[in-house]
């Protein structure tokens, strides 16, 4: 018994605060120290409900598995049906999303080129336009009409599989691009027609059309320039993907391509990309569901990114009812970003492997997000192409591997009906039952 | 003079035999009758040769034009020679909003007035213009020149690169980062040339210069109030 008169002193151990945590503490001391906000690449980096809140249920009594190594399972997408004379043909559902020659050395761009090649997909320029090594090394290649123009060429247009018109992406949605002058070089500044070494805003709107009816002529006339040949995309980030997918089908798109928050950003403000837009799978489910009562699914394509890691998140986004994924940040990874190999050079950084995000400083040690030379030389764009290549390869056999257990012969086949959710967040987001019950949270409200 | 009758031919076969047209093609001269505000009317042209479109025309006419010369006797739509590489158009009457967007060469006369946002993006491209530009014009203007015979609405050059801007006639106000700046001997050349490819009759020392201030192309904090 304690003795109420002279307690025994009793120690309290620290306790963190969840509200301020020690993150929070961090960003105020540098708020606070510098008067600036954080600018950083990639993506959002809290958690939010995403696939890994998703399940599939595989065969049972009821569904008929196929054999894992004798019974086909097809992966294979066509993009691009509704109206273009040439529709993109790729092999697996995976392509690699937009990303500039600026943002990332030439050699990382000619390696994009080479692992989605090597593995029938496509890969797709950036702001800062089409460099003659991307077109070389892509066997398809989507190229972008970003707000800036930056280097956009009716010749490069026309040399073009597929164009990408883009009013924004997952981890910026409203907001513009942004490359700090320590990336333009020379040749980044003559592409873009800018002086070396400013910092390169690009705009966040387009400068020559405002709504969806500007848009519908806007795409009339990129059909016009093509000869009606190329499949034309409309790259929205994740915000209102119903009225966006919508909108998007009005304006005459072939394919929607629909980012998530987590999909990354060559530079932009942190608050930005942690604040502002859905994650991915809160957005696919609108986007479908847009699709379908337009009578548009499957006929209208659509592409979702954002955190896209493995072949069960692209066996759940088809299942949602994507026709194909795009991958960024993964892709970046595989090429050997943030690689514990250069752990000692992030250390010099002020990061650590795993966590390395100052993207917009140019200063990569594995040579991706630079344009020093010297780094840059550092990426083999061969085996930096093979090693995506191969990571290519394992997210479609995975992805297979999940859809035989299902008993489907084609990766579309994926539908809803396969999964079940663990959280009522995820199960409200992706419209599939919390586990093991017949709830899905929200669905008569929509 | 080949003529195409736009009641009677489609735009998409149109703008395929102009487009269709080699470099050293002997069907040089063009007419189009009947344009009705027509969309995306002679686009993406690429041989040297010369295109009349009789009456008013819609959005993006002469979009990314190469070489070709396009002369519109009316009044355009939005975005006219949006994006144009190298050639000439010309429009005989006024031109509505975003006219000669993001151009990065050539050259583009409006005899009339041109509307909001002229010369938006501009990255090489010489617009001249007879009569007055709308607000927001040179938006971002990256390099080339915007020559203004008459006024400019407000907003000119707002955060405006190395593009060069001559106006004739009133400012209503200028846009971040846009100053005045000196009219040299060098720049009155320019001028001259310009007003001369583009057959105007106005004296280049009737015209005050503005272009980029150059505190914004690197972010400081301290400018925070200009972003």
């Amino acid at each position: 018994m304690s003795d109420r008169a002279n307690p025994t002193p009793f120690y309290t151990p620290p306790r963190p605060s969840a509200t301020f945590d020690a993150h929070a503490i961090a960003e105020i001391q540098r708020a606070a120290a510098t008067g600036i906000y954080d600018i950083r690449g990639g993506g959002a980096k809290r958690r939010v409900p995403h696939f890994d809140d998703l399940l599939f249920l595989g065969a049972s009594i009821s569904r008929y598995p196929l054999e894992g190594y004798r019974e086909k399972c097809a992966t294979n997408v066509t993009l691009g049906t509704r109206y273009a004379k040439k529709p993109v043909e790729i092999k697996i559902p995976v392509t690699i999303a937009g990303m500039s020659f600026g943002a990332l050395s030439g050699n990382a761009k000619e390696a994009l080129g080479r692992g989605a090649t090597q593995m029938g997909t496509s890969t797709t320029t950036g702001d800062g336009g089409m460099t003659p090594e991307e077109r070389l090394s892509s066997k398809t290649l989507v190229y972008q009409l970003l707000p800036s123009r930056y280097g956009m060429n009716p010749d490069d247009l026309r040399k073009a599989d597929a164009i990408e018109v883009v009013i924004g992406q997952g981890a910026k949605p409203g907001g513009g691009g942004m490359l700090l002058g320590q990336k333009i070089t020379e040749r980044v500044a003559k592409m873009r027609n800018l002086p070396v070494g400013i910092d390169q805003r690009s705009a966040c709107r387009h400068p020559d059309w405002t709504g969806p009816d500007d848009l519908t002529i806007k795409i009339h006339e990129l059909r016009e320039i093509t000869n009606w040949e190329k499949p034309i995309y409309v790259k929205v980030g994740a915000t209102r993907p119903y009225f966006d997918t919508a909108l998007a089908v009005k304006s005459g798109a072939d394919v929607v391509v629909l980012d998530g928050m987590q999909g990354g950003t060559a530079a932009t403000q942190d608050v930005f990309i942690e604040h502002v837009g859905l994650p991915i799978l809160a957005a696919i489910r609108p986007a479908v569901q847009a699709l379908q009562d337009l009578d548009m699914h499957r006929k209208v394509q659509l592409i979702v990114s954002g955190g896209i890691r493995n072949g069960a998140d692209v066996a759940k986004c088809l299942a949602l009812g994507a026709d194909a994924v795009a991958i960024g940040t993964a892709a970046l990874i595989a090429l050997g970003d943030n690689d514990p190999k250069l752990e000692a050079e992030y250390q010099k950084l002020g990061s650590t492997a795993g966590c390395y995000d100052d993207w917009h400083e140019g200063r990569d040690p594995a040579g991706i997000t630079t344009q020093d030379p010297q780094l840059a030389a550092r990426l083999d764009p061969v085996k930096a192409g093979h090693r995506l290549a191969n990571y290519l390869a394992v997210l479609t056999m995975e992805a297979q591997i999940i859809a035989r257990a299902c008993g489907k012969s084609h990766l579309h086949n994926l539908e809803p009906d396969d999964l079940v959710a663990l959280t009522v967040e995820s199960a409200a987001m992706a419209r599939v039952p919390l586990a093991g019950t017949n709830w899905i949270p929200g669905q008569d409200k929509y | 003079m080949n003529t195409i009758d736009l009641e009677k031919t489609p735009l998409r076969e149109v703008n395929q035999r102009l487009q269709g047209l080699s470099a050293e093609t002997n069907e040089r001269l063009w007419k189009l009758i009947n344009p009705h505000g027509e969309h995306a009317c002679a686009v993406g042209l690429t041989s040297p040769i010369e295109v009349h479109i009789d009456g008013h025309i819609g959005y993006y006419c002469a979009g990314m034009n190469q070489k070709a010369k396009v002369v519109i006797h009316g009044q355009c739509g939005v975005g006219v020679a949006e994006n144009m590489m190298s050639g000439e158009v010309v429009v005989k009457g006024t031109a509505s909003a975003a006219a000669g967007a993001t151009g990065q060469g050539g050259l583009l006369v409006i005899e009339g007035d041109a509307g909001t946002r002229c010369g938006i993006s501009m990255k090489g491209i010489d617009i001249v213009v007879k009569g007055s530009v709308g607000a927001m014009s040179a938006f971002m203007a990256q390099s080339g020149s915007l020559v203004v015979c008459g006024d400019a609405g407000a907003n000119l050059g707002d955060s405006i690169y190395e593009a060069k801007l001559y106006v004739r006639g009133a400012v209503e106000s200028l846009g971040a980062d846009c100053i005045e700046k000196k009219m040299t001997p060098h720049h009155l050349e320019k001028l001259r040339k310009l007003l001369a490819r583009a057959e105007i009759d106005a004296d280049p020392k009737s015209f005050r210069r503005y272009g980029s201030k150059r505190s914004l192309y690197n972010f400081h904090v301290d400018n925070v109030d200009a972003y």
